[in-house]
């Protein structure tokens, strides 16, 4: 191949055996808007701030929380564009897992392929890490699960956990509110107050977006009204 | 003469209350001349789950490493056992991946599934689900051993009536086909144990 000279991997160890590359995406994370997930004791809830560039921009046309399976939810920190290869890559595999088994992929071995995808272009010649991290949360025959998946592959099953801008401050924040034994509901309402912490201007149900999924094992996005529901019990 | 009735064989799978039994003949033929007595065509995937297959030897032999192979790999990547639904369903789909060369094999599948509810199928050489509530049966001996289940067989049966029944079925069968005899193998599955026998019947 004539481009094999310039096709090396860019992600090399720096001498002090980082891979900076790695780095510089956790950085695009960090810069990304803020998603959070809380594991419930019946279900699952990820939301995620939606800030336009512009007031002109049509808020409705715009959806970060998406299906991977229909009990398998995503939503991500960092770039947008990134995020989408990576859901389509993690819908095939899921059907890929369907189509052999006739039974639903369970959450783990979904996030094992979607890790497994990101570590791939972590070591993969003329392509760079994906600039997003990922929360999975996903109702199985294991229960209701939450999974974070960083650029570098590595992925780690929470709780809660946030992700994005101001992340310390919604870790700290969830770890003062969550506890064991929370119902699907107050988790909603917790997860609104975090997202509500960092959160520059008003928030409504226009510019966040909620996830959940419960015992019916069927994953949705909640539309502005029922956010709007949500915030007036919140508040 | 099909390359199914090449080797010759009998195999069958009836449910009982809570468990299950599979019970192959023993003969390898080639066409009408014997070669092996003591031939096994049912294997083990899991403590719970059997697998017989039915028809060209060799390719039976074949198609079970591959199962094994997969189940393994299953194994480890989600720490657990296949669910019988689920190895079925790869069985199938294994089989139908060689849709225009396929394995010359008729599995028989049946196991106990995760609250120990008994599961039996079968399937055609290019992985055709046929599930029933009752008993499956394959080979050569196939249509006797219908007409066999079908008189001897009375749902919900405790283990020992099952063994019974399932071993005349297999006898009376194997003595209207010339290619499959030569006594057999009942495996009767419970959630506690495994038995397993060696039956004798007309050896010639």
């Amino acid at each position: 191949m004539g481009d094999s000279q310039y096709s090396f991997s860019l992600t090399t160890f720096s001498p002090s055996g980082k891979l900076v590359q790695i780095e510089h995406a956790l950085m695009a994370v960090g810069a990304g808007q803020t998603s959070l997930g809380i594991k419930a004791a019946n279900g699952v809830v990820i939301a995620t701030e939606k800030k336009l560039p512009s007031i002109l921009v049509d808020e409705s046309s715009i959806q970060k929380i998406q299906l991977m399976t229909p009990n398998i939810g995503v939503v991500y920190s960092g770039m947008g564009p990134d995020s989408r290869v990576l859901v389509r890559k993690s819908r095939k595999q899921a059907q890929q897992y369907y189509r052999l088994y006739k039974e639903a992929i369970p959450v783990t071995q979904l996030v094992r392929e979607t890790a497994t995808v990101m570590q791939e272009f972590t070591q993969s010649g003329g392509v760079r890490p994906f600039g997003v991290s990922l929360l999975v949360a996903g109702f199985d025959d294991s229960g209701p699960q939450l999974y974070q998946v960083d650029p570098s592959g590595s992925y780690f099953s929470w709780k809660a956990s946030a992700m994005g801008k101001n992340v310390s401050n919604a870790k700290t924040f969830l770890e003062k509110r969550y506890t064991e034994d929370m119902e699907l509901d107050d988790a909603v309402h917790t997860a609104i107050l975090t997202l509500k912490e960092g959160f520059e201007g008003q928030i409504s149900g226009k510019n966040i977006e909620i996830g959940l999924i419960g015992t019916d094992r069927k994953f949705r996005v909640l539309s502005p009204a029922e956010i709007d529901d949500y915030l007036a019990e919140v508040e | 003469m099909s390359i199914f009735e090449y080797n010759g064989s009998a195999l069958v799978a009836m449910v009982g209350k809570n468990c299950f039994a599979i019970a192959s003949d023993r003969r390898l033929g080639v066409q009408l001349q014997t070669i092996a007595t003591d031939f096994r065509r049912i294997y083990k995937i899991h403590d719970k789950l059997y697998i017989g297959l039915s028809g060209l030897a060799t390719d039976a032999q074949t198609l079970y490493q591959r199962l094994v192979f997969r189940h393994k790999l299953y194994q480890l990547r989600e720490e657990r056992d296949m669910k019988p639904e689920t190895f079925a369903s790869l069985v199938s789909a294994l089989l139908y991946e060689k849709r225009f060369g396929p394995y010359f094999c008729q599995p028989v599948i049946a196991g106990l599934g995760d609250d120990n509810k008994p599961f039996i199928c079968t399937m055609d050489s290019i992985g055709a689900k046929e599930l029933a509530k009752d008993f499956v049966v394959a080979g050569t001996a196939s249509e006797s051993l219908y007409g066999a289940c079908e008189s001897m067989y009375k749902p919900d049966m405790e283990p020992e009536e099952l063994f019974e029944t399932i071993s005349q079925a297999l006898l009376a069968s194997v003595d209207r086909d010339c290619l499959s005899g030569w006594g057999g193998h009942v495996l009767l599955v419970t959630p506690t144990e495994v038995q397993e026998k060696a039956l004798k019947g007309r050896m010639d």
